[in-house]
């Protein structure tokens, strides 16, 4: 097959495009300490919050953006955007399902996320997130049985500032970086976990991110704490409208594991991706972090990065614990003018420390993606044990992919070992698939499917399920 | 069945088959011979319909129908399949959802149903066993870490469930043991039948005492130099093929 016609399949159609008419109440766009003190008061926050955010604040204006990505994309004219948006009839918080606004809840199910009988058939429980307010967490009665907290963190806010205040930006500092700086300013939403001591977590807990008003920012926060012995298996799942502007997602996602505890976190990240020239689709810049703070505690980041106009995102851990474990499963898909800069960091302090990485990229049409890793063993990390696997798939010849690893290695005792490889798609395997009869775009499917296999049997079922059908969706016509 | 007339095809700017003339028959089994680089793998892929193999002139038809214009599926949905010589490894793909795939785009192409799992389960057992091939086999990646042998027999297996109406087999020998060889032959010779046709590309003659050809041809430099009976094939078995090339150049 030639490579140009390759090229024509680069016509995707985004089904989680459609913009649901719902009157919202926003902020008119701009940014200053009154922006910051709205949002506080509309979350009903203690003024230990507000001081919070306000010293965020402080810090991100004294910083500058980060330029060493391989991203190219224009300044954001960060007072251009809104920085709170809400369903206007979701001012008075709703207190069961009933009382959610329909038009809402047939968002959710465009979405395929029918909040009360999916849920209620995968044993799933959801807190759904519509641009920054957090519209419903279901099973929550099931979840407080076990002494789970499954809550939206504005909820965990006022109910528990104790936990909050305890671990909130102990993982991501305020001053991180660019990023997380505006969202410890300025977050709105998102869910809050803290499943305590020797409790395994019922069922596994998914929230579903959604940016639907124009102009508006979305910076959620989450925060899972996992006591010793505890352990959970979180979902998140992300959408957007079709718009021709560009959007800003900023988001913090701080995991906690303490003794043994285990927190396995799942990614199916599928924002808008702008249009084939390049025009509208989401900003995602992205701060998530674990810290695996006690000794053989684990986390598990796995990832399915399909959405998206520029993705900059770094799942990482601290393995501070002795004998501590992190990994990383990555698939990240790029089409059209799609930029991903994603990879994770992995950062060996105690001893007897593990992790894993594998990270498998697929760029088609003009996209242009990197996996930039990280793999730093300190002085007291004896016998810290790395693997890193990064393989890129080539759809075509105008995308590309790039591999930066990066290894920083303290301790003479460590394991470091790094495997990479980088192919087209097989012309090969194309014409083996179709002369058995299997249409081109069958065996595309079927051929980045399989590459992708170690990603996807890492995901909880259903995920796993969603993400084949996704992966498909995305590439539909990049071959052809 | 299969009718090419006068075929000419170039590689990258080279003329490989130079006005090549090949009628096969239904239920006929031919064997093309001849030395290295006399275009003999050329043929089989371009029928199969593989990129990089540009048609100056002549045609290609199958059961009537121009080959030439047809997709590389459709020509395997019309009942072309191609052994390969080397077959490819697919990572992370399983060799039964390969062969299922292929076998239901097949139904699907002649509007049947698609195979309800348990029969196709039984379908495939049964040749597996006839092919002496593990159940194993089916839950591995489609030729990866396969044997050579592994990969032909598993070529074989493919034929044996999607029961074409033309079998082409590039150099499906090489790379055999004497044992390997028999259970290929085997398969091969099984599907044998009346409304069947199979087209051997083959280097040596070891092959054909497996599996006995109706005809035998003898592709020098492009063209087919000479054919005859099975027993052509013995006479270059002793001869090599100098001859042919010494009679077809008077």
């Amino acid at each position: 097959m030639a490579s140009q016609e390759m090229e024509e399949l680069v016509q995707r159609e985004y089904t989680q495009g459609f913009v649901t008419d719902i009157e919202s109440d926003t902020v008119p766009p701009g940014l200053d300490e009154n922006t910051i003190a709205f949002i506080s008061n509309k979350k009903g926050e203690p003024e230990w919050m507000l001081e919070w955010r306000l010293e965020a604040y402080r810090q991100w204006l004294t910083m500058t953006t980060p330029s060493w990505a391989h991203l190219d994309y224009p300044p954001i004219d960060y007072q251009a955007i809104s920085y709170y948006s809400a369903p206007k009839k979701q001012e008075d918080k709703p207190q069961s399902l009933d009382e959610v606004d329909p038009k809402l809840l047939e968002t959710y199910e465009k979405l395929g996320i029918p909040l009360h009988e999916r849920a209620a058939l995968a044993g799933v429980a959801v807190d759904a997130v519509f641009d920054s307010v957090s519209v419903t967490t279901t099973f929550k009665e099931k979840l407080a049985e076990a002494g789970v907290i499954f809550c939206s963190i504005s909820e965990a806010i006022r109910e528990y500032p104790e936990l909050v205040r305890q671990y909130l930006g102990s993982v991501v500092p305020q001053g991180d970086n660019y990023f997380a700086a505006l969202n410890s300013a300025v977050f709105t939403d998102g869910s809050f976990v803290y499943v305590p001591e020797g409790v395994e977590c019922p069922m596994e807990l998914s929230t579903y991110f959604r940016i639907n008003a124009a102009n508006t920012g979305q910076f959620e926060r989450t925060l899972i704490v996992c006591d010793k012995r505890a352990q959970v298996s979180y979902l998140e799942g992300c959408t957007a409208p079709q718009r021709d502007e560009n959007q800003l997602h900023a988001a913090v996602v701080e995991l906690v594991a303490l003794e043994d505890a285990y927190i396995k976190y799942s990614t199916v990240q599928n924002w808008y991706p702008g249009d084939e020239d390049g025009k509208g689709g989401i900003y995602n810049f992205v701060t998530k972090r674990g810290d695996c703070r006690g000794d053989r505690s684990k986390i598990s980041w796995t990832q399915v990065e399909t959405g998206s106009a520029i993705t900059w995102k770094y799942p990482s851990c601290m393995l501070r614990g002795k004998d501590s474990v992190g990994e990383f499963y990555s698939v990240a898909v790029t089409n059209g003018r799609q930029q991903a800069d994603t990879g994770t960091k992995m950062i060996h302090i105690g001893e007897g420390t593990r992790s894993t990485i594998i990270s498998k990229g697929i760029a088609a049409g003009r996209s242009d993606q990197a996996y930039r890793g990280l793999v730093k063993v300190g002085p007291r990390a004896k016998n810290a044990r790395n693997f890193t696997q990064c393989d890129s798939l080539l759809i075509g010849d105008r995308c590309g992919a790039h591999t930066f690893p990066y290894q920083e290695i303290g301790n003479s005792s460590a394991t470091v070992e790094h495997e990479a490889t980088t192919s087209k798609i097989g012309e090969d395997q194309l014409f083996y698939c179709q002369s058995r009869g299997i249409s081109e775009e069958d065996a595309v499917n079927m051929i980045v499917n399989g590459f992708c296999k170690d990603v996807f049997q890492e995901l909880p079922m259903e995920f796993a399920v969603e993400a084949e059908a996704l992966l498909n969706v995305t590439l539909e016509g990049a071959v052809g | 069945m299969l009718e090419v007339k006068d075929l000419h095809v170039t590689v990258d700017g080279s003329e490989i088959l130079k006005g090549l003339n090949l009628t096969v028959n239904p239920g006929e089994v031919h064997a093309l011979m001849g030395p290295n680089g006399a275009g003999k793998s050329t043929l089989s892929a371009v029928i199969a319909g593989k990129d990089g193999y540009e048609v100056t002139s002549g045609e290609v038809l199958f059961e009537g129908k121009n080959l030439l214009e047809m997709e590389i599926e459709e020509r395997a949905l019309a009942g072309i399949l191609l052994g390969f010589q080397y077959p490819v490894e697919i990572p992370g793909v399983k060799n039964i959802y390969l062969l299922k795939a292929a076998l239901n785009a097949q139904r699907v192409a002649r509007g049947e149903e698609e195979i309800p799992a348990p029969e196709f389960m039984k379908l495939v057992r049964e040749q597996l066993s006839f092919m002496k091939m593990d159940g194993s086999f089916l839950q591995r990646a489609v030729n990866e870490g396969f044997s050579g042998g592994e990969k032909k027999r598993n070529e074989i297996l493919q034929m044996l469930v999607l029961q074409p109406k033309l079998a082409m087999l590039d150099e499906i020998d090489s790379g055999l043991d004497i044992d390997a060889m028999k259970v290929v032959a085997e398969g091969i010779n099984s599907l044998r039948n009346a409304d069947r046709a199979i087209l051997m590309v083959t280097h040596y003659q070891r092959l054909l005492e497996h599996i006995v050809p109706d005809r035998v041809h003898v592709l020098v430099d492009g063209r087919i130099a000479k054919s005859g009976g099975k027993e052509l094939a013995h006479e270059l078995e002793a001869r090599g093929y100098e001859w042919v090339l010494e009679e077809s150049a008077a």
